[in-house]
């Protein structure tokens, strides 16, 4: 208030300037938040001292706030890359060189690479005169900083600049880059490896094999594991680049070499970008090569590396070339999935049955029954509940082949022992396939064998179990309409109502809650709001107040007269209880339904 | 060189020193506080660590009120001798991988940086309170703000960054300069009073100005509830983004830039906690091999690990362990075969062991037996009983290298430290403590004699003070510089012959540090 007198007081002074100056000033304020705040609003700040003054005093000062908290100088980051018009257009961009690039020399990666985005943002702006006299040179600077922090930094600068520049210049960069890649920090080289890729794409494709190639052979045999691992991405990206007739020589030895790395870190990376390296090298390849790679990664001593190839089954598969797709799967890949179904590793078994199932429709009807169904039945009867799960997930692609009563029976086992789990999280998972099994299996199979279960679920000890089966009643109804709703399920909810615990007694208003949308207004008025009306007279205070929340909720299903004649006076009855709680929820139901 | 008797035979010492005089005054001040020109005399400093706390307003300790500031008390240290607390006993001594910085870390929760100044001698740089006492209400357990052990991390920017840990919990902290100060609000002046509003007529944007450097240190990651027990190691891999933490049971891998997801490389907890027969003692990663770690445990054995082989690492890749011999097992053979400290060298080549009677020297090629074996304190060996009794038989001494690997230094009791040459198996035996480091006095060696005394200054094994005790130390990466921890006190010796870094022993000079 004291700065609304004293702005009372200045009448005379400029009114326009004073928002603007709070935020100048709140730049410096000790409090974070007023601190972002103002940085979040620095183009408003740069509008009101103009392109001349935001050069000259505003952009000095950005670059010397490097001291402030990470998340202040990320949005400074982030805000500079969209600077350009406030500095007074292309012609200034220049300008915005230095703020950015003492930001791109702090610790804080996430602060560096939102610097560098910018950077790479700007690049842009610049015109090819002015990237090579202002632009470059700070590349320059930072690939050659002291600290690795600019070094990395460089290295995602290197590939937006290339293209625009003179063949000097371009020779320079790839030098520079060379120096980075050789660089003593794994840090530098590690930034180097991750952006190898990305210049490759701008380089010319006799630099790519001159001076590319020997880059990404360096860094795949690099001391540090970290450094290795990066580098087979960029051996996917390069493979894309190269023609097929250059790719064996060049490529695929180092490639190879990654997929028995001794570290598992790199054979990991291998399995984890199988299906990018596969399009990258093409069908020949593939098959001369990637086969007997991807055999080995799923027998791999680490189950990690096998988990990750486990993972790619499905799209490597899918990708095969078509003329031996199904001779290499049978022959080559099908008994390594074998092994893996009783793999040692539960994280390699949940792999598998996460993809499993799609191999069915790769492999058609027959080869699905005869090879794959004896796999997905050892699977569902798994000691490890996530590999059930898995399986019982992607039941979709199985259906479309085979349908899915080739395995109801082992399947309805499997179902019953997940839903009586000991782990709730696995009975939560459960639950939310049922409205999927319900489609598959049909509304017969579903009353006679799962419908108990539903119903068993409303009762569990576990909140979350219960508030879940409330919601699967709901889809449910979804799938099988209102009709069947009325007679299997609403009786047994209804009849709850008089359990003699108030938790099942408040489940019942959940599932009204749940079901009066999906049931319609006929069986909401008929059948639901008796029940919730006579439980309003209910000892338990939760519950009392629960019914206040219901009728707010099944209110608008309800018709006028039913809201003016029956809702009303429980309602007006509830606002008077004695608890507050009910008395809170009475009236704002009673306000929320208009029947005041 | 000074020369000095050792079991009748002379030898070379390398590290002899003279006491400085204790100092008071604070960095800005730019007064050279502790300076003996070292081109005449071996550069000894000693500092008092709770003095430094003090003067660096941070966290006074009851001991330190401002009497004690008193010019009085302070030239007369050895009045405050017995006036220090727990909390100001040191528990960890580190230096940066340029030797510039050290750091120490309290029982207090503090952290004491000092940097090395041009002319050579080490001010306190930097002070703050890494961890507080905690409580963990699920367990009743109190959580000390004891530091035990403090890591540099490889230089980044201008800023430096250290991992410092208590029993549960890791902080990385950044201690960085600032020497500008923004000026010029818009609406108030300096003084922070508002100003007339009709005089504002135009923006006045901050602008920066010079300003007395301040030294800050702030907390950038917390790395917490991922250990059960009590963390005792933590080391930084060379590959720069990871490091382990390791308590009783369990070392976990981490990611420097991530805090809510921690990775459990080795597990020694059984399923029974009543089958459990060994703890981690110490774990430290390779310095140059990313996918190699070391870890010792309490049964005497140091295994080596493989993280390229496999994500798990129970299973090692070697386990360095010397078969003990039946004749001389005793109760206590396990006991004092414990590893309480482990090093890699710095080539990588080798290991260093520490066990409560020895030090002991592993080539990474040779599992069975160790390549050199060094007894720190012999005789100890007949009186392990009362030093169970006690409880000192569990003291955990550390061990260093120097920077060429061709010494070893390690603590004892009664404020002694040893350190052994390799190459010509000499060894010595210097005392620490405020009484012998007097100005420019230069320190003798000691002995500690079994039987009757031979020489005047010979000390009997009876009075040996187990109270004193030097379980920290540490050697600068580069030059013969030590630090060594003895209670409250920090003790920084440098060789006299390494004014400007460099011995002029010829064994050093051939092999200069990386």
């Amino acid at each position: 208030t004291k700065l609304d007198d004293s702005k009372m007081a200045g009448a005379e002074g400029d009114d326009s300037l004073y928002p603007i100056a709070v935020l100048i000033d709140e730049l410096r304020n000790e409090d974070v938040q007023l601190r972002l705040n103002s940085i979040k609003k620095l183009s408003t700040i740069a509008l009101a001292l103009g392109v001349e003054r935001t050069r000259t005093e505003l952009l000095p000062f950005l670059t010397d706030t490097i001291y402030d908290e990470d998340e202040v100088l990320l949005a400074l980051a982030e805000q500079l890359g969209s600077f350009t018009v406030l500095v007074g257009g292309p012609e200034f961009v220049h300008n915005l060189l230095p703020p950015l690039e003492s930001l791109a020399t702090v610790e804080e990666t996430v602060v560096r690479d939102k610097a560098v985005e910018s950077l790479r943002k700007i690049s842009q702006e610049h015109s090819p005169v002015d990237l090579e006299v202002h632009f470059v040179p700070l590349v320059k600077r930072l690939a050659s900083g002291d600290w690795f922090t600019s070094r990395t930094s460089a290295c995602g600068l290197f590939s937006v600049c290339y293209p625009r520049v003179s063949s000097t210049v371009k020779a320079e960069i790839r030098q520079h880059f060379r120096t980075l890649c050789s660089d003593d920090t794994p840090m530098v080289r590690r930034a180097a490896a991750s952006k190898l890729g990305e210049f490759a794409k701008v380089l010319e494709l006799d630099y790519v094999k001159s001076d590319i190639i020997p880059l990404f052979t360096a860094l795949a045999s690099d001391e540090q594991d970290s450094v290795r691992l990066l580098a087979v991405e960029a051996g996917v990206s390069i493979a894309t680049l190269l023609p097929q007739e250059d790719l064996e020589a060049l490529v695929m030895p180092t490639l190879r070499q990654a997929a028995e790395d001794k570290s598992w870190r790199v054979r990991y990376m291998v399995a984890d970008k199988f299906s990018e390296l596969q399009k990258a090298v093409g069908p020949e390849i593939t098959k001369t090569d990637l086969v007997p790679a991807f055999q080995n990664l799923l027998k791999d001593c680490e189950a990690e590396v096998r988990a990750a190839a486990a993972n790619k089954v499905k799209v490597f598969c899918e990708n095969l070339p078509e003329d031996s797709r199904e001779t290499i799967i049978m022959t080559h890949i099908l008994p390594c999935v074998k092994e893996l179904v009783s793999d040692t590793n539960q994280h390699v078994k949940s792999a598998l049955a996460s993809v499993i199932m799609g191999l069915s429709t790769i492999l058609g009807k027959d080869n699905t029954v005869e090879h794959l169904l004896p796999l997905f039945l050892v699977q569902l009867k798994d000691e490890c509940p996530e590999v059930r799960l898995n399986i019982i997930s992607n039941l979709d692609c199985v259906n479309e082949v085979i349908g899915i009563r080739q395995l109801s029976q082992s399947l309805l086992p499997a179902i019953v022992e997940l839903a009586e789990d000991a782990k709730w999280r696995v009975r939560l998972a459960i639950i939310e396939y049922m409205p999927l099994l319900a489609g598959q299996l049909g509304v017969e199979f579903f009353d006679e064998k799962l419908n108990s279960l539903c119903m068993a679920w409303l009762i569990d000890h576990v909140f979350a179990i219960r508030e879940a089966a409330t919601c699967n009643l709901m889809k449910l109804v979804e799938k099988f309409g209102a009709e069947w709703a009325q007679n299997t399920i609403v009786p047994k909810v209804l009849g709850m109502a008089n359990d003699s615990n108030y938790l099942h007694r408040m489940t019942t208003l959940f599932c009204i809650n749940a079901l009066s949308g999906v049931c319609g207004q006929e069986i909401t008025t008929k059948h639901m709001l008796p029940v919730v009306l006579k439980m309003s007279t209910d000892q338990v205070a939760n519950v009392r107040f629960n019914v206040a929340r219901c009728l707010q909720k099944i209110g608008p299903v309800l018709d006028s007269s039913a809201l003016q004649a029956e809702v009303k006076p429980v309602l007006e009855k509830l606002a008077t209880d004695q608890d507050m709680d009910v008395k809170y929820f009475a009236l704002e139901a009673i306000s929320v339904l208009a029947l005041a | 060189m000074i020369v000095f008797v050792s079991a009748g035979i002379h030898v070379t010492c390398m590290f002899e020193y003279q006491h400085l005089e204790s100092f008071q005054q604070r960095r800005d001040t730019k007064t050279p506080v502790a300076y003996c020109n070292p081109s005449t005399h071996i550069l000894t400093l000693i500092m008092r660590l709770r003095l430094f706390a003090g003067l660096a307003e941070v966290q006074p300790r009851p001991w330190f009120r401002p009497r004690m500031l008193s010019p009085v008390l302070c030239s007369d240290l050895a009045a405050l001798e017995p006036e220090y607390t727990e909390a100001d006993v040191i528990s960890t001594v580190e230096f940066n991988q340029t030797g510039e910085f050290l750091a120490t870390g309290d029982k207090g929760g503090r952290v004491v940086i000092f940097q090395r100044e041009p002319q050579g001698e080490y001010n306190v740089y930097s002070t703050f309170q890494s961890h507080e006492p905690e409580f963990d209400y699920l367990k009743s357990l109190e959580i000390e703000e004891k530091i035990n052990k403090i890591r540099w991390l490889p230089p980044h920017n201008p800023a430096h960054f250290l991992l410092t840990t208590n029993d549960k919990t890791v902080k990385l902290w950044k201690v960085s300069e600032r020497d500008k100060r923004a000026e010029g609000y818009n609406l108030r002046d300096e003084e922070g009073r508002l100003k007339d509003l009709s005089t504002i007529t135009t923006l006045q944007v901050p602008v920066l100005r010079p300003m007395d450097l301040l030294v800050e240190a702030s907390p950038r990651r917390v790395f917490a509830n991922a250990h059960a027990y009590h963390i005792n190691s933590i080391s930084v891999n060379s590959d720069c983004e990871t490091y382990l933490s390791a308590d009783d049971l369990r070392i976990n891998l981490w990611h420097l830039n991530i805090t809510d997801r921690s990775f459990n490389i080795v597990d020694l907890k059984p399923e029974n906690m009543e089958d459990l027969s060994e703890v981690i003692t110490v774990a430290e990663f390779h310095p140059h091999h990313c996918h190699l770690l070391a870890f010792s445990s309490s049964t005497g054995t140091t295994r080596l690990c493989d993280m390229r082989a496999r994500a798990l690492c129970d299973q090692h890749a070697k386990l360095f362990e010397e078969a003990v011999d039946p004749s001389r097992r005793s109760f206590f053979s396990e006991i004092v075969s414990s590893v309480s400290d482990v090093k890699f060298s710095h080539s990588g080549r080798y290991l260093l062991t520490r066990d409560y009677l020895t030090v002991k020297v592993w080539d990474l090629n040779m599992e069975n037996k160790p390549l050199e074996t060094y007894q720190v304190h012999d005789y100890l060996r007949t009186k392990l009983c009362s030093l169970y009794e006690s409880d000192c038989i569990f003291d955990k001494f550390e061990c260093a290298w120097n920077g060429t690997d061709s010494v070893i230094m390690t603590g004892a009791y009664n404020n002694y430290f040893r350190m052994f040459d390799r190459a010509s198996l000499r060894d010595v035996t210097l005392e620490a403590s405020r009484e012998v480091c007097k100005r420019r006095a230069v320190l003798q060696p000691r002995r500690v004699c079994v039987g009757k005394k031979r020489k005047e200054t010979d000390v009997s094994v009876d009075s040996l003070d187990f109270r004193k005790k030097i379980l920290h130390t540490a050697w600068h990466p580069k030059e013969n510089i030590i630090a060594i921890a003895a209670s409250n006190n920090l003790y920084i010796f440098q060789d006299r012959m390494a004014p400007n870094g460099h011995h002029n022993t010829p064994e050093i000079q051939s092999a200069p540090p990386k």
